[in-house]
């Protein structure tokens, strides 16, 4: 930009004539899911909810487009220096919703923020061990090696004004222990296309288009109110009534009556979420089961034959009520790394399962419990129901213990179950982050490699291929690593994936919305005709 | 007169005990809050330093007695939902709840009496039969249902009132009323009636029973042989002396009403503490659970106390046989 003033007072001009015009063409999307966004503050909270209103309000260094691939945002381009230095230069000319201009200060605070230890956002700065101011325009960012996800990394790293942070005292991130409450949880200064404009926990929080926005929404978006509903019924009915105009999380049962109702669409798309059962493989007798002084799980021949003796087609058909992708793989189709030929599933044969349970020496049969979560995925329980009764066919007894979240997360994440069900969401849209937590053997000092491996399957050689897809940055070196780390996998059966969940988004017919597969609702993409 | 008061304090004051840890053992059940505080990305060593910042890693009698300590101070904590305040929470969902549950106590009153009273007088009439199978229907009917059925003729198919919500409030000072604008009235409607109907019902077969009770006694008759008109009779005699018992219950069933609000809260996603509640069950939010049940103590032992002190102070009897008792 040659003239920079000439720019500014061009956008001021525009901003100006934008908001006089927002009372007429006044487009208000009402939304509503049913819980409410905990907190405001972008490093507090790494749930889906509130990382969605937090990429209303703040952004990061770069962004997602609509094939998830990240974009520019605040930085507007990027450089490798070496192996382990980037240098990113920001975006001129952009300003925070205060009106303070942003600058190299902000990014450098904002990554330091990231990185305090009652930071929830963490993992989106992985790896990071410095970032350096080098003018106030550009930023030079050094990780401990070679990364090459960081940019997807960044998607999620907002960034926050310094100077408005120290006068309301929230340099540190929400903190329980202090027993008070933080300013930023309730109040924003973020460079986004909206701005938080009310909020009244649990009731009702309103934000306006921010007229000085450095980029134009492709939508057509001048508020938005978000208004929790937490009864199934009340939501649909809401929608129904018209008194909401997006439901994001409509209740599984009225779905089919919405599809018939006029006034109403329904969005199905699917999540990078993968729905797949784990076993213990790591002790030598598994608590849970019948059989005493061995693991019948350490044995390839039963997991195939428990892979074997599910119809996942069925599933889909009567517990999903075809509300489900089928896959044979850990990663979702949207995430880099993905391969056709890794998410073929072994068939579905009941005789073949049968054989390989009696080579197993488990022909009369086996005994175990299947921990199941109740309220976490949808139809979870009955999911884990249609399996229990499918294994019965071939003589495998399994035990249903299902349990609402809040015990069932706390049990098995202390390894404390010999078989589970367990979803897991592509949170970077990179095959990595599953890999790494679920495939990955568990690390010891209770890092993220294997962090939720809860069966403890390990494979040397997927070990020591994920350590180098960390560092890879050739994508097709990268990839065909990934894609044998996928193989290796599916040839030890480490888990029994199921399926893809469909996440069907109901609104009403003058709504259109980008289906986003890790469920946020993208306000950039939202037209109200 | 005061050795009864304090009496009484002492005895609220044990309740309260029991009730802080009868809830404190049961949040050993509720799950670990741990888990939806942080992300499924958080490493073990945060898990740890969490717990231990919130001082669960502690044995439950622990937490209990610092939870005891700091309530007497008027501290409940900070929510783990929200990273608030569990008194101010609480202080702002107050005045939903209190208006929710006086409007719905002020309709089963205004229905209550009246169809009670109607049903005594011509017990034979076709609309007291109706308003007896209604009532049947007011009793066995779930609240929940009957929520989503007001909502579903209501605001889907008529689209005459709100489904959802408070609409909206004016604020004076910290207590927030829905009573001063149109929308708030409106939205008020569908959630006090449905908390109403059992509690009429419930009042208009209490009222009748004692109508027809009363109408039976010797000063009715004399009343009748003096030639008193039907109206004085039925309403000034009659009626004045039903009162008496559903006044009482009305009284207690206002601890009901508050307490039950939970179930009418959620359906219509009225911002109270019953709603509050059920959020904080959902996510192990054990300050705030604990706070409200402690709350919910309080009001039943409070207005169990006003009740033992009007009838102290209206029936001479009681008084009467404390100093015979001396």
């Amino acid at each position: 930009m040659g003239h920079p003033g000439i720019a500014a007072t061009v956008a001021t001009v525009a901003a100006v004539l934008a908001l006089a015009a927002a009372p007429v063409a006044g487009k208000t999307l009402r939304w509503t899911s049913q819980g409410d966004i905990l907190t405001f503050d972008p490093m507090a909270q790494n749930e889906s909810l509130n990382n969605t209103f937090s990429d209303y309000v703040y952004e990061g260094l770069v962004r997602y487009n609509k094939q998830f691939v990240p974009e520019p945002a605040l930085a507007t381009s990027w450089t490798r220096l070496d192996a382990s230095t980037w240098r990113f230069a920001l975006r001129r000319n952009v300003k925070f919703h205060d009106g303070a201009p942003l600058t190299a200060d902000d990014v450098v605070f904002s990554f330091e923020r990231i990185l305090k230890p009652a930071s929830n956002m963490k993992v989106y700065a992985q790896g990071v061990k410095e970032v350096r101011k080098v003018d106030d325009y550009t930023v030079d960012v050094v990780t401990d090696g070679p990364n090459p996800v960081l940019l997807r990394q960044f998607v999620d790293a907002k960034i926050m004004n310094k100077a408005w942070a120290v006068k309301n005292n929230v340099v540190n991130p929400q903190n329980y222990a202090q027993k008070e409450e933080s300013f930023a949880a309730r109040n924003t200064n973020g460079t986004g296309p909206f701005m938080l404009k009310s909020r009244e926990p649990d009731v009702r929080t309103v934000l306006v288009a921010n007229p000085g926005w450095w980029d134009r929404l492709e939508g057509n978006l001048t508020e938005i109110v978000y208004l929790p509903i937490k009864a199934d019924a009340t939501r649909a009915a809401a929608l129904v009534s018209g008194e909401v105009d997006l439901v994001l999380d409509p209740p599984t049962q009225d779905i089919p009556r919405l599809r018939q109702n006029a006034q109403v669409k329904i969005v199905d798309g699917s999540e990078t979420r993968i729905i797949f059962l784990g076993f213990d493989q790591w002790r030598d007798e598994t608590p849970y089961a019948s059989v005493k002084g061995k693991n019948p799980f350490k044995d390839k021949r039963v997991r195939q034959a428990l892979y074997q003796a599910i119809d996942v087609e069925a599933i889909k058909r009567a517990t999903m009520r075809g509300l489900s992708v089928t896959t044979g793989s850990m990663i979702a189709p949207q995430v880099s790394g993905y391969t056709e030929d890794t998410s073929r599933r072994l068939p579905f044969d009941s005789a073949a399962a049968r054989r390989l349970l009696a080579d197993a020496g488990y022909g009369d049969g086996l005994e175990f419990t299947l921990d199941c979560p109740n309220n976490r995925y949808i139809n979870d329980e009955e999911i884990c129901q249609a399996i229990v009764a499918m294994w019965a066919r071939i003589g495998v007894r399994a035990r249903l213990n299902a349990m609402p979240r809040a015990t069932y997360f706390q049990k098995i994440q202390k390894f404390d179950t010999s078989a589970y069900l367990l979803g897991w969401a592509t949170a970077t849209f990179d095959a990595l982050y599953t890999l790494q937590s679920l495939i990955h053997s568990v690390d010891p000092k209770g890092g993220a490699d294997g962090n939720f491996n809860l069966g403890k399957y390990s494979n040397p050689k997927a070990d020591e291929l994920i350590g180098r897809i960390k560092t890879e940055v050739d994508d097709a070196r990268r990839n065909a690593m990934i894609r044998e780390v996928l193989q290796i996998h599916a040839a030890d059966i480490g888990h029994i994936p199921l399926h893809q969940q469909v996440i069907p988004w109901a609104m009403r017919s003058n709504v259109s919305a980008y289906h986003r597969a890790d469920n946020r609702l993208d306000a950039r993409w939202i037209r109200i005709d | 007169m005061i050795a009864f008061v304090l009496r009484r304090i002492l005895q609220t004051v044990a309740v309260l005990g029991v009730v802080a840890l009868i809830a404190f053992s049961l949040f050993n059940y509720t799950g670990d809050p741990i888990a939806f505080m942080l992300g499924q990305d958080a490493t073990m060593e945060d898990r740890v330093r969490l717990r231990a910042d919130l001082g669960l890693d502690q044995p439950a009698y622990v937490q209990f007695g610092r939870f005891v300590g700091n309530a007497l101070q008027g501290d409940f904590g900070v929510s783990l939902r929200q990273g608030r305040k569990v008194s101010t929470l609480l202080r702002e969902r107050l005045p939903a709840t209190l208006e929710l549950s006086f409007a719905a106590a002020l309709i089963a009153l205004l229905a209550g009496i009246p169809a009670g009273v109607y049903t005594a007088l011509r017990r034979h009439s076709v609309l007291a039969h109706v308003l007896l199978a209604a009532s049947l229907v007011g009793v066995s009917l779930p609240t929940f249902l009957i929520g989503i059925l007001l909502i579903l003729v209501f605001a889907v198919q008529l689209g005459w009132l709100p489904s959802f919500g408070r609409g909206e409030v004016v604020a004076l000072g910290w207590w927030t009323t829905g009573l001063l604008t149109p929308s708030g009235l409106k939205s008020l409607i569908l959630p006090s009636i449905t908390l109403a109907l059992f509690q009429a019902t419930l009042i208009m077969r209490l009222v009748r029973a004692e109508m027809l009770e009363v109408l039976r006694t010797d000063y009715i008759k004399f009343a009748r042989a003096r030639g008193l008109t039907d109206r004085a009779i039925h309403f000034g005699h009659a009626l004045k002396n039903t009162l008496v018992p559903v006044i009482t219950i009305t009284g207690l069933q206002l601890g009901a009403i508050i307490a039950f609000a939970i179930i009418t809260e959620t359906v219509f996603q009225w911002p109270g503490m019953g709603l509050l509640f059920i959020q904080a069950v959902t996510f192990a939010d054990i300050p705030v659970m604990a706070a409200y049940l402690c709350f919910i103590a309080v009001v039943f032992v409070l207005l169990n106390l006003i009740v033992d002190l009007l009838y102290y102070a209206v029936d001479p009897r009681l008084r009467v046989e404390r100093v015979v008792g001396h």
